[in-house]
């Protein structure tokens, strides 16, 4: 029983992470139809950010060598900036194509921020300790627990509450989900269209950075790839939630990372390398049984 | 108020419009009636700048406005209830009237208007909180109107305002257009049917195939066919 619950604190505290990349891939998506795979390289350069770029493996701090809330708004604004320099020089200049040329945009996208970070910094994996103290495990309720995975569920706590309080309660929140539903009626109410995807990229950066932080303190390990699973995990989080409701993106990240944990644990041996085609298998079956995703929102995207 | 010259639109090689002259004056009910295809959608869809021309001259209040964006457009007092309302469902009514007042800076007098307009509309009121989505047709297209209405625009264009709803309603609808032209509103209105349109309109023009092929006040249509033979083509031709 102990043994299950501590799966399962595992299994909320990946869940968690996905499904803050989850929510990124669905805001973005919501505003322009664009499912941005260059949010995992968001994620890859935000943890870069904190090293200095050498080829050396154990690579001096940059950004991480700050303090703690210095790093953390650092780490932020390298992510934000460049989720608003992608949004600004690829994607607006496409911003009326049709999704799949997005799509592929996109992909043009995260290879060209990957290899730019390969020449920077090598391709090689590299260790970095950042946030040790948060390794250590606290005890809860007679639970031994990661702190890094108290903080990491807190965090996604605290973010999805700020932002249905954004997207509910403030006039930008609103205009976004006006925009998300109908976006050439938003235009026609006088919603500023740059603006609002401009806010949707930025949020998507925050939420970026977030688990750029999360990700690193939990690994200590650089690695080129290392947004490519959270962010194939995240699409299939949106798509089984839901394609266009954040509430399906954020209740898909928590099923995704749940399942491929509870996978992990309880798999017989032979089975475990192949864990990752048993979530995929999972996605379809989900989607077999409800192919619209588990939270179907009205119309798909309106035209006027 | 509203000036359009040799307007032409095209789809790629579809010529939707072609060098279509309309001319809106302040205070007027405008209507422009054709049969489907006819491009009085494409009209208003260019109008608010929705779609580039491909020729001619839009001007509004004396100036040049053919291919702004629409969000700029809506700030210098144009509005379109596009044809099929386009409300946001999964948002609230109220949600839904508050983008239409985002673009206003006058904060006291929205709330003024915002009651009158309720008062307008008075199943709106009853519906406030409640999901656009779960509106009936009728519903929706009073909430599109008054939602357009809280941009407080000079020229409210409406496409098809009586599309898809029962004769009652269109018959409420067209009320509610009649009271606010009589306050001194301008109105574009286009129309499928001829039916209703010299209740309201001052002038009517009537649209075929991308070109205007009648045009007069609506006293002169009055008394005679002249509208429904150009609507139809000539007089007992069977391509109607
Ligand atoms: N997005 C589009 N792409 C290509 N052709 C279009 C497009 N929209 C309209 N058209 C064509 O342009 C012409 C005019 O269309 P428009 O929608 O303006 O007609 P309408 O007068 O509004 O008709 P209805 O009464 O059916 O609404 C039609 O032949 C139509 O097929
Ligand atoms: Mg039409």
């Amino acid at each position: 029983m102990r043994n299950f619950m501590q799966v399962m604190v595992d299994a909320v505290a990946l869940g968690s992470l996905l499904a803050l990349v989850a929510l990124a891939i669905g805001l973005v998506f919501g505003v322009m139809r664009l499912i941005n795979f260059a949010q995992g390289d968001y994620i890859t350069i935000g943890a870069y950010a904190l090293v200095v770029p050498t080829a050396s493996l154990t690579p001096a701090l940059f950004i991480g060598a700050l303090p703690v809330p210095l790093m953390v708004a650092g780490v932020l604004m390298v992510v934000v900036l460049l989720a608003l320099a992608t949004e600004r020089v690829a994607f607006r200049p496409l911003r009326n194509s049709d999704p799949a040329t997005l799509l592929i945009s996109s992909f043009a996208v995260s290879y060209f921020l990957q290899h730019l970070v390969m020449l920077l910094h090598t391709g090689r994996p590299k260790s970095v300790g950042i946030g040790q103290a948060l390794t250590t495990p606290i005890e809860i309720l007679g639970l031994r627990v990661p702190g890094i995975q108290v903080v990491t569920m807190a965090v996604t706590a605290a973010l999805l509450i700020a932002l249905v309080l954004f997207l509910k309660r403030t006039p930008m929140g609103i205009q976004m989900r006006a925009a998300a539903e109908n976006f050439q009626m938003a235009r026609l109410l006088g919603v500023p269209a740059n603006r609002v995807i401009a806010v949707a990229f930025v949020i998507s950066g925050l939420l970026g950075g977030t688990v750029s932080l999360l990700l690193i303190v939990q690994t200590g390990t650089l690695d080129i790839r290392m947004g490519l699973m959270p962010v194939i995990f995240a699409f299939f989080a949106t798509v089984i939630g839901g394609m266009g409701s954040l509430a399906g993106a954020a209740l898909g990240g928590f099923l995704v990372g749940v399942a491929s944990v509870l996978l992990q644990s309880y798999l017989p041996e032979g089975l475990r390398p192949f864990r990752d085609a048993f979530v995929f298998g999972l996605v379809i079956v989900i989607l077999l049984v409800r192919p619209k995703g588990l939270i179907v929102i009205g119309a798909a995207r309106e035209r006027v | 108020m509203l000036d359009i010259s040799e307007l032409t639109v095209r789809y790629g090689k579809l010529t939707a419009l072609e060098k279509t002259d309309i001319r809106v004056d302040e205070g007027e009910a405008v209507f422009v009636v054709g049969p489907n295809g006819a491009g009085k959608s494409t009209l208003l869809k260019t109008v608010a700048g929705l779609l580039r021309p491909a020729g001619g001259r839009i001007a509004f209040e004396g100036q040049s406005i053919a291919g702004g964006a629409p969000e700029r457009l809506c700030r210098r007092g144009l509005a379109l209830v596009p044809e099929g309302r386009h409300i946001f469902r999964t948002l609230t009514v109220e949600e839904n009237l508050l983008v239409g007042m985002m673009i206003r800076r006058d904060r006291a007098a929205v709330q003024d208007d915002l009651e009158q307009i309720l008062g307008l509309f008075p199943i709106l009121r009853e519906r406030f909180r409640g999901v656009a989505g779960n509106l009936s047709g009728g519903e929706q297209q009073q909430l599109a109107i008054a939602r357009a209405l809280l941009q407080r625009p000079r020229l409210l264009m409406i496409d098809e305002p009586s599309l898809g709803l029962a004769p009652l309603v269109i018959d409420q609808v067209y009320a509610s257009l009649k009271e606010l032209n009589a306050t001194g509103l301008t109105l574009l209105v286009v129309e499928q049917s001829t039916a209703r349109v010299l209740d309201l309109a001052t002038r009517v023009y009537v649209l075929r195939g991308g070109k205007v092929v009648l045009s007069d006040t609506a006293e002169a249509l009055a008394s005679g066919d002249a509208m429904e033979e150009a609507y139809f083509g000539y007089a007992g031709q069977a391509d109607a």
